[in-house]
C-alpha cells in the first residue's frame, strides 16, 4: 500500500479519557464542603471524625467520576490505590501516636531527680522517686547478657558458615529459626523453672541475664550468619592458599570484613531485648532499693519499673511510668539508629 | 578437611577452634531440649495435683483449692491474637504492598524505616500507651458498635461497660504485629519476577491489575507464612495485654466486654503471689504456650517450604 490513509481503519479508539490532576483537586474540595455540610446538619463533630469522614468522601466520589470518564478498570485501580495509601498512613499514623504521646507524657518527670533516685522509701503516691535503680539494673543485665550471648552466637554463626555439613548444622539451622519464634515469657520460665527452683538459686539480675542470653541469641546467630554468608569467598581461599590455617583465617580475615555487619546485628539484638519485661519479671523479680551486685537478691529493670508503676492507681506513679517508657524508647532508638547508619557506612568491602 | 601438607602448630589451632564452634553449635540443640525439658519437670507437680482437668476447667485457683485449668486462657489467647489478625493483617498487606509496588524510591526507604521503628518499640510502652491512650479514646468506638451492631454476639454487651477489653487488646496486638507481617511481606513481594511484572503490563494491566495477577499469586504462601509468624508473635504476648486486658477467667465472645484472659497474661499477673503450686501452674500454662508456638512456627516454616516446592515445580 504507497497510499496515506486519510481515515482510521475503524472508528473505535484504543484509549480513553484520563482524569487530570485538576479533577482530583476538584473532588478533594469537594469531599470538604460536603463533609462540612454535613457536619453543620448533624450532630456529628470533632475533627477527627470530620478528617476521617471527609477522606471516605473523597474516596467514594473519586472513584464514581472515574468509573465514569476511564472506565470501570481504572476507577478500581484508583480505589485500590487510595486504599493501600489509607493503611499506609495509618502505620505512619500509629506510630507518631505512640511515639507522640509518649513524648508528650514523659517529659512530665523526666528531669535529673528521675535519674539520680530510686523507688526506696518513697510510696507509690509520693511525686517523687526515680528510676535509677532500675536503669542500673537494665544495664548491668543487659551487659552481661551481652558480654556471653555475643560470643556465643558469632560462635554458632562461624559453624554454621564455615565448618557445618550435613546433620548437625541443619539441625541447629532449624532450632535457631523455632528460637526467634519463642515467647520471651517462655524464656523466663525456662530460667525460673532451672535456675531459681530447680537449683535454689534467688532471683537476681544474673538470672535475669540467663533469659536475655536465651533471647538474644538467635537474633544475633542469624544476622552474624547473614554478614558471615556475604564475606567473599575468594578472600577465604586467598588466604588457604598462601597456607593460613583455616582458625587463623576466620579470625584474621573472615571477621574483621564482617565485623560492621556483626556489630549491627549485636546492637539490633541489645535494643530488643532492652524492652523486655516479661522475662525479667521472673527472673529478676524487681526491687524498690538500688542493688548494685547483679548475682545476689532482687534487682530492678527498666521495662519491668514502667510495668509496675503503670499498673498502679497513683497519678505521680503512672507519671513515672511515662518517664521510664520515654528513657526506655529513647535508648532503644538510638541503639536502632546507630546500628542502622554503622550497616549503611560500614558495608562489607571486598 | 585435615591437611596433609601442614604440619605447623596452627593445626592444633585449627582442630581447637573446630570443636569449639562445634560444641557452640551442638548447644544451641542442648538449649532447646533443655527448655522443653525443664519446663515439663517443674509442671508435672502441677499435672498431678490438679484436682480438676486441667485442659477444661475455667477457674485458676492454684494455690488454694488446686483447681485450676487453661481453658479460658487458650481460648483467650487465641481470640486476641485472631482479632489482631484480622485488624492487622489487611493494613500490613496494604503497607508491604504499597512500599514495594507503589512508592517510587524516594518514599519507599524512609517507609520501611517507619515500619522498623513501630517494631523496635518495647511492648511495656505499646502496653503503656493502650492502657492510658487507647482504652479511654477506644469507648465511643465501642459504644457505636454496641448500639448499631450488637444483635451480632461479638459486639453484645453484658452490662455495657467498656474499657479494657479483648477489643483493646485486639487493637493493640494488631500495631505490635503490623511491622512484622508488613516486613516479612514486603520481602516476600520485592522478589516477584520482574518478567511476570512487566508481561502484566505490556498486556495493558492497570497497577492494581498487576497486583493481583503477578504479585499476590507469587507472594501467596510468603503472606500466609508471615500471617502465621505474626500470629505466633501475638499469641506470646505478655506485658501490652496485661495491662489493657482487665483479666477474668470466662469464655466469651463478647470481645466488647471486660473480661477473658490469656496464657501469658495469666503469668505475668499472678506470678507474684504464686506460691509452689501456683508456680508449678503457670509453669505448665507455659508449657502449653510453648507447645503452641512451636505448632505455629513449625506450619509456618512448612508453608513455605510447600511454597517453594510448588513454585520449582
Amino acid at each position: 500500500m504507497s497510499a496515506m490513509l486519510d481515515e482510521p481503519l475503524t472508528t473505535t479508539r484504543l484509549t480513553r479519557p484520563r482524569l487530570p490532576w485538576t479533577a482530583l483537586l476538584g473532588t478533594a474540595v469537594g469531599a470538604v464542603a460536603i463533609t462540612a455540610l454535613l457536619f453543620v446538619l448533624t450532630p456529628l463533630q470533632g475533627y477527627v471524625g470530620f478528617i476521617l469522614i471527609a477522606a471516605v468522601v473523597y474516596v467514594i466520589a473519586l472513584t464514581v467520576l472515574s468509573a465514569v470518564v476511564e472506565g470501570w478498570r481504572h476507577a478500581k485501580d484508583r480505589l485500590m490505590t487510595n486504599v493501600l495509601l489509607a493503611t499506609v498512613l495509618f502505620a505512619v499514623l500509629a506510630l507518631v501516636g505512640v511515639l507522640g504521646y509518649t513524648i508528650l507524657r514523659g517529659l512530665a518527670r523526666f528531669d535529673p531527680d528521675f535519674f539520680t533516685h530510686s523507688m526506696r522509701s518513697v510510696a507509690e503516691s509520693d511525686p517523687d522517686g526515680g528510676a535509677y535503680h532500675a536503669i542500673i539494673g537494665t544495664l548491668e543485665q543487659v551487659g552481661i547478657a551481652t558480654a556471653i550471648a555475643a560470643p556465643l552466637g558469632i560462635l554458632v554463626a562461624i559453624y554454621l558458615v564455615e565448618f557445618s555439613t550435613g546433620r548437625l548444622g541443619r539441625v541447629v539451622s532449624f532450632l535457631v529459626d523455632v528460637m526467634t519464634g519463642l515467647p520471651s515469657i517462655v524464656a523466663g520460665l525456662f530460667i525460673l523453672a532451672l535456675w531459681i527452683v530447680l537449683l535454689g538459686q534467688s532471683f537476681s539480675g544474673f538470672a535475669g541475664s540467663l533469659a536475655l542470653i536465651v533471647l538474644m541469641l538467635p537474633t544475633v546467630i542469624r544476622s552474624s550468619e547473614e554478614m558471615l554468608k556475604l564475606v567473599p569467598d575468594s578472600l577465604r581461599e586467598a588466604s588457604y592458599a598462601l597456607g593460613v590455617a583455616k582458625w587463623i583465617t576466620v579470625v584474621r580475615v573472615v571477621l574483621p570484613t564482617a565485623t560492621a555487619g556483626i556489630v549491627t546485628g549485636v546492637m539490633l539484638a541489645i535494643s530488643r531485648v532492652m524492652g523486655e519485661t516479661a522475662p525479667v519479671l521472673l527472673t529478676v523479680f524487681g526491687a524498690q532499693a538500688i542493688n548494685f551486685n547483679p548475682f545476689n537478691g532482687p534487682q530492678a529493670s527498666l521495662p519491668l519499673f514502667v510495668f509496675n508503676e503503670a499498673g498502679q492507681p497513683n497519678d505521680t506513679a503512672i507519671a513515672r511510668a511515662w518517664a521510664g517508657a520515654l528513657t526506655l524508647i529513647l535508648v532503644v532508638l538510638l541503639l536502632n539508629l546507630i546500628a542502622r547508619l554503622v550497616a549503611r557506612f560500614a558495608r562489607v568491602r571486598a | 578437611m585435615k591437611s596433609r601438607l601442614s604440619r605447623n602448630p596452627s593445626r592444633r589451632g585449627d582442630v581447637l577452634f573446630r570443636w569449639a564452634a562445634k560444641g557452640s553449635g551442638a548447644l544451641i540443640l542442648v538449649l532447646l531440649v533443655a527448655i522443653a525439658a525443664f519446663l515439663i519437670v517443674e509442671a508435672i507437680p502441677a499435672f498431678q495435683g490438679d484436682k480438676a482437668n486441667f485442659f477444661t476447667t475455667l477457674t485458676w485457683d492454684p494455690d488454694q483449692t488446686q483447681v485450676f485449668g487453661i481453658a479460658a486462657l487458650v481460648f483467650g489467647s487465641v481470640l486476641s491474637s485472631l482479632i489482631a489478625l484480622v485488624i492487622g493483617v489487611p493494613i500490613a498487606v496494604g503497607v508491604a504492598l504499597f512500599i514495594s509496588q507503589y512508592a517510587p524510591k524516594v518514599i519507599a526507604r524512609p517507609l520501611g524505616y517507619v515500619i522498623d521503628l513501630l517494631a523496635a518499640v518495647p511492648s511495656v510502652v505499646f502496653g503503656l500507651w493502650g492502657l492510658i491512650w487507647l482504652v479511654p479514646n477506644l469507648i465511643p468506638l465501642s459504644q457505636f458498635l454496641n448500639r448499631y451492631f450488637g444483635w451480632i454476639p461479638l459486639f453484645a454487651s453484658t452490662n455495657q461497660t467498656y474499657g479494657k477489653s479483648m477489643f483493646a487488646a485486639g487493637v493493640v496486638l494488631a500495631v505490635m504485629v503490623l511491622p512484622i507481617i508488613a516486613a516479612l511481606c514486603r520481602e516476600v513481594f520485592i522478589q516477584t519476577p520482574s518478567e511476570h511484572i512487566e508481561a502484566a503490563f505490556a498486556l495493558g494491566a492497570t497497577r492494581w491489575e498487576m497486583v493481583r495477577m503477578a504479585v499476590l499469586p507469587y507472594g501467596r504462601s510468603g503472606m500466609i507464612s508471615a500471617i502465621v509468624l505474626g500470629f505466633g508473635r501475638a499469641v506470646g504476648e505478655t506485658i501490652a495485654i496485661a495491662l489493657v486486658l482487665s483479666a477474668s477467667n470466662v469464655i466469651t465472645i463478647r470481645i466488647l466486654d471486660p473480661a477473658g484472659a490469656t496464657i501469658a497474661a495469666n503469668i505475668a499477673n499472678k506470678f507474684g503471689d504464686a506460691g509452689a503450686m501456683g508456680r508449678s501452674a503457670l509453669i505448665a500454662s507455659g508449657l502449653v504456650l510453648f507447645a503452641i508456638t512451636l505448632v505455629v512456627n513449625f506450619g509456618a516454616r512448612a508453608i513455605v517450604r510447600r511454597g517453594q516446592k510448588g513454585a520449582k515445580a
